[in-house]
């Protein structure tokens, strides 16, 4: 259990995280997606008592971090794959770790072949791939055999194959029962893996909710239209919870309503149709869309296409 | 590979405590390559260059001017090597912290040990435990060789000579400190260049610095500053203006421990 009390963190003038309020559940995997830049390390890095909220507070397991006896068993964390010193070998950097709460030697050794590096845990961990990085960073959120494991982006860098093991690992850490927050920048991973969300942009909370939700919202579909009497068509349309734009003309985009009951009532108005598609908008595009304002280094798009893509409600 | 996390192994759930925090950075310390390298550095210019020295002093000791024989020491002259020896003690007093720092690694160590003070106060101690054995024992090797080269020409002093003992073991001591400076140090700046021109500036530079100083201010300054007081430590007898060994030492071992304290201030109050 996450929770997290009007949190918000300053570095000077620059607001990281503001005013972030939310609770991260036991039983299931909760991703924490958000833009670049958006804040989701800063609170990770609170939430472990490494960075000092300038306001607010973080409790896991019910209390601060810092405040837990036995930290490790508490919350496990891979907040970055290079929180390793790379002259030190996997097995001795785990073997470090687990001698803080008198973890045995037996537990760094089962940790490493869950995570597949039985082969590599001698060798020096500066000359590991991102991936193994990865695996290794797992290994230690694991050692403690924790009841909430936080991990910051941990398919960066994971070839397909990683992926997938990381999608079953967390959902079976999950239905052990443990708490699992798990950040991302990629939507779809996340509604691969996760069951709830919470999503920030510029270090504000934007929506806090599940996937299905999510989900079936994002697929509120629009209708492309093309007729050449669009004005006719548009006038019969119109309804409270229809909306109609047109970006070309001769082509309506219509949401409110499915492609069945607009061709029933063009066919009773006469109306021709030349074209009647559903447009579904992909996870990906709904995430892209809610944190829109909110990304922080936007690539610049020339007027032209933005007037076209504003006109095209998606 | 294993599909589900399977936690075969009974994890007791045991508590943070300074003993295991210690265990813990014993373990970093050995597993190292670079703790072997400086520490072999310190240990062959101890030795090494203590030999050599007396080898140049017994060879020349028949064309010696009477002055430069009065001079004279020969257990001081065996040990000549601690002033390269702290070069490689005071690295690797920095890099013990900030190679955390470096590598990202403190995020780990914090992430284990919250309270963050025991993990400094274990660095210092394995860090100073480690140093003091080792050192000692070079430094004892050191005054051996070098006595049994100055034998050749009879000016060779023993062990057990009034003030021999205090010397070859302040020796040890004095490079701990010199280390325990670069722990406190690199606690404070973070960063292994910065941590390492620090310890440097304060021992070697501000000595340098002090000798510009009119003589009337330098002979109640000089004798203060962090290597003059430890110095005295190593010298057989106390010149004017220079502390007497113990003062000298302990004045020493306080700015090793003002470097600590700073160091903790800073490791508990700043985000890692």
């Amino acid at each position: 259990m996450i929770e997290a009390t009007a949190l918000t963190k300053r570095y000077g003038p620059k607001t990281a995280v503001e005013d972030l309020s939310f609770t991260v559940r036991p039983g299931v995997v909760t991703g924490f997606l958000g833009p670049n830049g958006a804040g989701k390390s800063t609170t990770m890095r609170m939430l472990l008592g490494l960075d000092t909220p300038t306001s607010g507070r973080a409790l896991v397991n019910g209390k601060s971090y810092a405040d837990h006896p036995a930290p490790l068993h508490e919350v496990g964390a891979m907040l970055e794959a290079r929180a390793i010193h790379t002259g030190r070998s996997a097995f001795n950097h785990l073997l470090a770790l687990a001698a803080t709460t008198g973890i045995p030697r037996s537990r760094v050794e089962e940790v490493i072949e869950l995570v597949g590096l039985g082969d590599v845990a001698r060798k020096r961990a500066g000359s590991f791939s991102l991936g193994m990085g990865q695996r290794l960073g797992i290994a230690s959120a694991l050692l403690g055999d924790p009841a909430t494991v936080i991990l910051d982006e941990p398919v960066n860098g994971l070839d397909p194959e990683g992926i997938l093991w990381i999608r079953n690992l967390l959902k079976s850490l999950a239905a052990e029962g443990r708490t699992i927050f798990v950040s991302s920048h990629l939507m779809s991973e996340m509604a691969l893996t996760a069951e709830h969300l919470i999503i920030v942009g510029r270090g504000r909370l934007i929506a806090d909710t599940s996937v299905a939700e999510f989900t079936r919202q994002a697929s509120s579909d629009t209708v492309r239209v093309r007729t050449p009497d669009a004005g006719l068509l548009r006038a019969q349309l119109s309804g409270p919870d229809v909306t109609v734009t047109s970006a070309e003309s001769g082509v309506l985009n219509v949401t409110g309503l499915d492609s069945e009951q607009i061709g029933r009532i063009a066919a009773e108005h006469g109306v021709v149709l030349y074209e009647l598609t559903p447009q579904h908008a992909s996870l990906e595009e709904a995430f892209m869309e809610l944190t829109r304002d909110a990304v922080e280094y936007q690539a610049a798009v020339p007027a032209a296409e933005t007037a076209v893509a504003e006109g095209t409600a998606v | 590979m294993s599909t589900l996390p399977t936690t075969a192994v009974v994890v007791p759930r045991g508590r943070v405590t300074q003993v295991r925090v210690l265990t813990s950075e014993w373990i970093k310390l050995r597993t190292l390559r670079s703790t072997y390298i400086t520490l072999l550095v310190a240990i062959v210019a101890m030795i090494g260059f203590g030999m050599l020295i007396c080898w140049a002093t017994e060879s020349h000791w028949a064309t010696m001017p009477p002055p430069e024989k009065a001079h004279f020491e020969a257990a001081s002259r065996s040990l000549a090597g601690y002033r390269i020896a702290q070069l490689a003690v005071g690295v690797l007093g920095v890099m013990v912290v900030t190679g955390e720092y470096s590598t990202g690694m403190i995020r780990a160590t914090l992430s284990a040990v919250p309270r963050r003070l025991p993990v400094l106060w274990a660095k210092a101690a394995v860090f100073a435990v480690v140093t003091v054995v080792l050192m000692a024992i070079a430094s004892v090797v050191a005054f051996s060789a070098g006595q049994a080269v100055l034998s050749a020409q009879h000016i060779q002093v023993s062990l057990t000579a009034p003030g021999v003992t205090r010397i070859v073991l302040g020796t040890a001591l004095y490079l701990t400190v010199v280390g325990l400076l670069g722990v406190g140090l690199g606690a404070v700046v973070r960063s292994t260049p910065g941590g390492i021109a620090s310890v440097f500036g304060v021992l070697l530079v501000l000595p340098a610095l002090a000798e510009a100083l009119p003589s009337s201010w330098a002979d109640h300054v000089n004798q203060y500053l962090p290597s003059n007081a430890g110095e005295s430590l190593l010298t057989l007898h106390t010149e004017a203006h220079q502390l007497t060994p113990w003062t000298g030492f302990l004045v020493f071992a306080l700015y090793a421990v003002a470097a600590l304290v700073a160091g903790a201030v800073v490791l508990k109050r700043r985000d890692a």
